[in-house]
């Protein structure tokens, strides 16, 4: 065991989520360090996005606690939370006219002024963000002419820009082919031990999780497994994932199978 | 400023360009009746189509915004047939209820009074719907609706009606910019300017708004203010604007379009300040062209702007393929 103890920014214990009259997932309990890249997994409709929604504040949840860097999240304004903790949604953006250096500066708006004038700050965190996606080429182009690739590197500068601790990420590798799903997470996990910001996203790609991320949380209902991918795979965690007929889980290799 | 000139020496009255300059900058002309044409008739004129046309292209620009929807424009409130609504009543109720004589007296005044009620009515009911829902495209069909309910009623008006009053309706609906006296025209550019200043207030957070709500409020966008700010600045802006001048089409949906076209970019910061100028601008050019320069007739306001502003938005979408805003 180390001596430093490590800096939780992220705790939740006991967490419910769902709405008013129906439960999603329950007895939610998982510790994110500063640094740290960590990816939500579980089947369709089990709660992943409603967990991600629930720690972002756009809804309520429903019991159990979380702590953003030891404060209570509801103890948060608005404002306090927009400099702690930013997203990146599954939700398109509503105005795709905006250049890559336009839509990235709007991640700026909880430091500016009450009109939005940036300050040298402001500036060198937005270049700052360009550089570390590689979006230095594209920054005046117009958002409509970007790739699905391009454009979620946008997002994630943007988000990168806001400067939170914490960022949140609802499937970041959706749509994307096989290649672009490594290079963001390879981006993901670059940021997250550059910049020392703790990371969480949630995704179907279970393998590359359990490739690339320091710790995973496996939401399962009310059966929800959180540590290392190493310790969910020796706690045989993925293997009641699927139903066993048609997928099963080979530990050696860390990847599923298709039964035939 | 050129516009403003030219538009203030055409006319129905020949007045050479040289004289109105010499009324605007010594305030007299060899002619005391153009004098009178020139400084309570024309003057006042230009003045009302700027804020008309200031006006009513900003809250366009944020409407668009606010609804995320380029084909919003400031009457999707049922702002304007709010107003149609007051006016009617005012004219057409008033022979069908013969208590309500006193009204027979009809001047400008008590009709922008009317419309001004109307459309701050039909606001005040949107508003108050839109307390209880959370998506603003619902409010955006709210508001629609209101419009149907209230265009219904005019028609309804309309049919129990005489054919002099349904006249006086129909003209009133054409939109004017002549109407105005000069302490009118204070009142409604003191409206304007509060509108103008609530806006300005708006514009981080409607630079939010162009990523979508739930981005907006993970940036500390406080939405339901916001969203407030907005509706009650358009509510000024489209409300006194229609009141006094009339209904008046397409400035508040063509000139934000425009202004994107020629400034490229995405951010009110900018987009405030050039839409209230090419709004400006381009309400004195179809004044212009309502006057049908050397000649006695004058077209009806709405018409002209209708009849420019189709065009340019059909343009708008052959040449670019898409709506963007």
């Amino acid at each position: 065991m180390s001596s430093i103890e490590k800096h939780t920014a992220l705790s939740v214990k006991d967490l419910s989520v769902g709405y008013k009259n129906s439960e999603i997932a329950s007895a939610i309990n998982f510790e994110a360090h500063k640094g740290e890249l960590i990816g939500i997994v579980g089947i369709n409709g089990i709660g992943k996005s409603t967990l991600l929604r629930t720690l972002a504040q756009v809804q309520p949840k429903l019991s159990g606690s979380i702590d953003l860097n030891g404060k209570p999240l509801e103890k948060y304004t608005s404002k306090d939370l927009a400099s702690t903790l930013s997203v990146v949604l599954t939700e398109t953006i509503a105005s795709k006219n905006m250049t890559v250096l336009e839509l990235i500066t709007l991640g700026r708006q909880p430091y500016t002024n009450w009109i939005g004038k940036l300050s040298k700050d402001d500036i060198s965190k937005i270049s700052e963000s360009l550089q570390l996606l590689e979006l230095g080429e594209l920054k005046n182009k117009k958002c409509y002419e970007l790739s699905d690739g391009q454009l979620q590197r946008v997002m994630i500068a943007r988000a990168l820009a806001q400067d939170t601790s914490i960022i949140l990420l609802d499937e970041p590798t959706t749509h994307l082919d096989l290649y672009h799903k490594v290079q963001i997470f390879k981006l993901l996990q670059k940021i997250a031990k550059q910049t020392k910001k703790t990371i969480l996203f949630t995704s179907h790609e279970i393998e590359m999780v359990i490739q690339l991320c320091d710790t995973m949380l496996l939401l399962n209902g009310t059966n929800n497994t959180f540590g290392t991918p190493n310790y969910l795979i020796e706690q045989k965690a993925f293997d009641s994932l699927f139903p066993a007929d048609t997928v099963t889980f080979d530990a050696k290799t860390g990847s599923f199978r298709i039964e035939k | 400023m050129l516009t403003v000139l030219v538009n203030i020496s055409l006319g129905s009255v020949e007045i050479p360009f040289l004289d109105t300059l010499n009324a605007i900058f010594d305030g007299t002309t060899s002619n005391t009746s153009w004098d009178y044409i020139i400084w309570d008739y024309r003057i006042p004129k230009a003045f009302t189509a700027i804020l008309v046309g200031a006006g009513l292209a900003l809250s366009g620009l944020l409407m668009q915004t606010l609804f995320r929807n380029p084909l919003a424009g400031p009457f999707v409130l049922g702002i304007s047939s709010g107003a149609s609504l007051g006016a009617a009543i005012l004219i057409m109720g008033a022979s069908l209820f013969s208590g309500f004589s006193a009204f027979q007296l009809l001047n400008n005044v008590s009709l922008a009074i009317a419309a001004s009620i109307g459309s701050f009515a039909v606001l005040l009911l949107v508003m108050s719907v839109a307390a209880k829902v959370k998506d603003t495209m619902a409010l955006l069909i709210i508001g629609l609706m209101f419009g149907s309910i209230t265009a219904a009623v005019v028609s309804v008006l309309s049919y129990f009606t005489t054919s002099e009053k349904l006249q006086q309706f129909i003209y009133w609906s054409f939109g004017s910019l002549g109407n105005l006296s000069w302490s009118q025209l204070g009142l409604l550019s003191l409206i304007v300017c509060i509108g103008i200043i609530l806006s300005v207030f708006a514009i981080k957070g409607l630079n939010g708004l162009l990523l979508g709500e739930n981005y907006a409020k993970s940036l500390g966008v406080n939405l339901k203010k916001l969203r407030y700010l907005v509706i009650i600045a358009t509510g000024l802006l489209a409300g006194s604007i229609t009141a006094f001048a009339g209904p008046i089409a397409f400035i508040g949906l063509a000139v934000p379009h425009l202004t994107r076209q020629i400034f490229d970019t995405t951010d009110h910061k900018i987009l405030v300040p050039a839409v209230l100028i090419y709004g400006a601008i381009i309400m004195l050019l179809c004044d212009i062209v309502a006057q049908l320069p050397n000649s006695a007739n004058v077209l009806p306001i709405n018409a002209v702007t209708s009849i420019i502003g189709a065009p340019v938005v059909i343009w708008l979408l052959v040449r670019k393929k898409r709506m963007l805003f």
